[in-house]
């Protein structure tokens, strides 16, 4: 018989630090313990998002979203909820600044602004019960086009939808498809870059969690557009719970005939293997990422040629992210016109962002592309806590720059950030309130470049070093006005002169930091020789800038 | 068992929407209509749970989408139970009082399908709330 409720408990990495296995477990026991195994059941789901406030249960259909649930709580959701119909009210979420008590998730401000794409499983099916992946849609969109669209027809719906890479770079992922296609050759590949490595993201970590069927839908329907009958995923070793999920969830497809050969009677093959990395941000890096999927170190190689031409093992290969993969099934169900409705002129859909730092609601949200900075950080993220002041927030990681209060109303896209110096990035979205210091900031990302360069070229491997002494002399108050010019010199020196795109953004985070934040900069250089900022390297910047012009 | 074409996956797709089908309530609850069942000590004791279980039953097995069972405290009415409160979008609720288990089925006929409240059953009230 159908049971009536459903709990659904977050087994996302946040939320099973927060002991929700536990929570889980014992919410089994009880139901047992009661003789409700018929009419209750305990599923458990990918992150919900609200990590904050983890662990999260929810109870449908009741639709009442429970918040920081211990283990102990769980006598309470079944004697009182499940059994009497009573919402447990000291475990619902208290907006915190009318201190009113919310029960549905929808009405909750952190929910209100958000359109969940990519993120649309996650929180509410198993990710480990294909057919719950099925019961909502699933592998519709691989069947669809398999049955009925030619690989031309798929890549221009993708084209038409106006997806762009979601991994950072933001290029047309229906024209790198097209590409790919393009090439003559017997072999080809799909790779999913689930690297993940800049700190304080973990977007594709917690879609691969809770929703890994999308990724392993979406790879298939690529391998067809592209011509490809094998897939990789390149995950790192450190995230042992989307491995298992991921492992599976394969399992699970190629039992269903969802992978492997003659896929839905149409002679389409297509299989997933996985790889793993060992934790280096520059393996996220396509061309590194293939060299380590061969086995060979991750270092990246000079582009042209670029993997659509020769990827890995010299085969035409293409390399997308997994969020941009996320969002694949649905593109094909809803079509490009639907997608392409949401968001600004020049991107499309939603965006992932891991909000991280100091925010009130550190978490996962997927908000349409164009949002302002504010409806994020004050709407969703609920503010900054503790009565302080916002002050600025990176987004893009190492690679990206600094947002601030003037940027506070424009949309996030990518262009809009590029312009102001910052970018997109995968996702990661850092706050920092008045009380942190830009100068230990820009410190901090350049320090984690300078430690995760490959060291392959001289500019980056060097050059970064470099730079955080220079950063170490200024915060520790021997710093000089010719330092600030030095520093400056280097960060051209390395973005012109480095080969792959850790080096090139790495002194992102500096150059904006002294763009926005000049005076703290200024704070801590006391400079008897030049007082007026007029260092040794001055002439050399004039004629520097002269020419950029 | 292998999946080899569209009608196979959704045949597959359908045999378990019924058990995620509760799942989707929050998606548009504007044109849901709910059904609330008072699931105090008093309801319980006189069969809520029975009823409750019926409708959850009934409405998988006639597949209706766009109905929610939903369990609520005591509704007040003790002398009544089970009391099943029914909200039609758009309309003023109705309330019902001794709605044992073999009274689900007219109920779900006459009121959730029919649109006709069942006049044997209602428990007279003139009440605003949602
Ligand atoms: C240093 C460095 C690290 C990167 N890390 C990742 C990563 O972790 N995940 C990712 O998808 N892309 C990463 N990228 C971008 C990839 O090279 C590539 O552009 C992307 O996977 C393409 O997928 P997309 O078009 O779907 O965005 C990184 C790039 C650089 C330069
Ligand atoms: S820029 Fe840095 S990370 Fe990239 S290849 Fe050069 S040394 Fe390696
Ligand atoms: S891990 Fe549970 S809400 Fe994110
Ligand atoms: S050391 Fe290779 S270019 Fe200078």
């Amino acid at each position: 018989m159908a049971t009536r409720s459903n709990v659904l408990v977050c087994t996302g990495t946040g939320c099973l630090a927060g002991e929700s296995e536990k929570v889980a477990k014992n919410l089994e026991l009880i139901i047992k313990a009661r003789g409700y195994e018929n009419e209750a059941n305990v599923i458990k789901t990918g992150c919900f998002g609200f990590c904050e406030k983890g662990p999260i249960v929810k109870v449908e259909p009741d639709n009442v979203f429970y918040v920081s649930v211990g283990p102990k709580d769980a006598k309470d959701i079944i004697d009182e909820h499940i059994i009497k119909g009573r919402v447990v009210e000291r475990l619902l979420y208290r907006e915190p600044l009318q201190n009113e008590i919310v029960s549905r998730q929808e009405e909750m401000p952190f929910y209100k602004k958000q359109l969940r794409i990519a993120l649309r499983n996650c929180g509410l099916i198993n990710p480990e019960d294909i057919f719950e992946y099925i019961a909502f849609g699933g592998y519709e969109a691989l069947g669809k086009v398999l049955t009925s669209m030619s690989p031309e027809q798929v890549i221009e719906e993708v084209k038409k939808s106006g997806l762009r890479g979601r991994g950072g770079g933001g290029f047309p992922t229906g024209l790198k498809w097209d590409i790919t296609r393009k090439q003559q050759s017997p072999e080809k590949f799909i790779i999913c870059n689930a690297d993940e490595g800049d700190p304080g993201a973990f977007m594709d970590r917690s879609i691969l969690e809770g929703d890994p069927h999308s990724v392993i839908e979406a790879m298939a329907i690529g391998g067809y557009a592209i011509g490809a009958d094998k897939g990789l995923i390149y995950i790192r070793a450190e995230y042992p719970l989307a491995i298992a999920r991921l492992n599976i969830a394969i399992r699970q497809a190629k039992e269903q005939g969802l992978l492997g050969k003659n896929i839905f009677g149409t002679g389409f093959n297509f299989e997933i293997a996985i790889k793993f990395g060992a934790g280096a941000f520059v393996c996220g890096e396509e061309t590194a990422l293939i060299n380590s999927c061969e086995g060979k170190r991750g270092e990246p190689n000079y582009k042209p040629p670029y993997p659509a031409e020769e990827g890995y093992w010299g085969h035409p290969t293409c390399v997308n992210n997994v969020e941009t993969f996320a969002n694949i099934p649905q593109i094909i169900m809803r079509g490009a016109e639907w997608f392409s409705s949401i968001g600004t002129e020049r991107s499309k859909g939603t965006k992932v962002f891991a909000l991280a730092g100091k925010i009130k609601n550190v978490g996962l949200i997927e908000v349409p592309m164009g949002v302002t900075l504010r409806d994020i950080i004050y709407d969703i993220g609920g503010g900054i806590p503790g009565g302080h002041k916002f002050k600025a927030v990176q987004t893009g990681g190492p690679s990206g720059g600094v947002m601030t209060e003037q940027h506070l109303d424009t949309p996030i896209e990518y262009d809009s950030l590029l312009e102001i110096g910052s970018m997109m990035g995968s996702g990661g979205m850092i706050v920092m309130d008045e009380r942190d210091n830009m100068v230990k900031i820009a410190k901090f990302y350049l320090e984690f470049s300078m430690d995760e360069s490959c060291g392959r070229c001289t500019p980056c491997r060097i050059g970064t070093k470099r730079m955080y002494e220079i950063l170490n002399k200024i915060t520790s108050g021997k710093g000089t006005m010719s330092d600030i010019d030095a520093l400056k010199q280097l960060a051209y020196m390395v973005k012109d002169g480095s080969l792959c795109g850790l080096g090139q953004t790495a002194p992102n985070p500096v150059i904006s930091t002294l763009k926005h934040f000049w005076n703290e900069y200024m704070a801590f250089i006391k400079d008897e020789d030049s007082p007026r900022g007029e260092g040794r390297y001055e002439a050399k910047n004039k004629i520097r800038s002269k020419l950029e012009v | 068992m292998s999946i080899k074409s569209m009608e196979e996956l959704r045949k597959i797709r359908e045999e378990h929407q019924s058990k995620v089908a509760l799942r989707q309530s929050g998606e548009n609850p504007e044109d849901k209509i709910e059904i609330l069942i008072g699931m105090a000590t008093c309801g319980i004791s006189s069969g809520a749970r029975e009823t409750l279980n019926a409708f959850v039953e009934e409405i998988g097995k006639q597949g209706l989408q766009n109905v929610k069972v939903i369990t609520v405290g005591c509704i007040g009415y003790c002398h009544s139970e089970p009391t099943v409160q029914i909200n039609m979008p758009g309309q003023k609720p109705v309330l019902y009082g001794n709605v044992k288990k073999d009274k689900v089925v007219s109920l779900i006929d006459s009121h959730i399908k029919g649109g006709q409240p069942l006049n044997d059953l209602l428990l007279k009230v003139d009440f605003e709330r949602a």
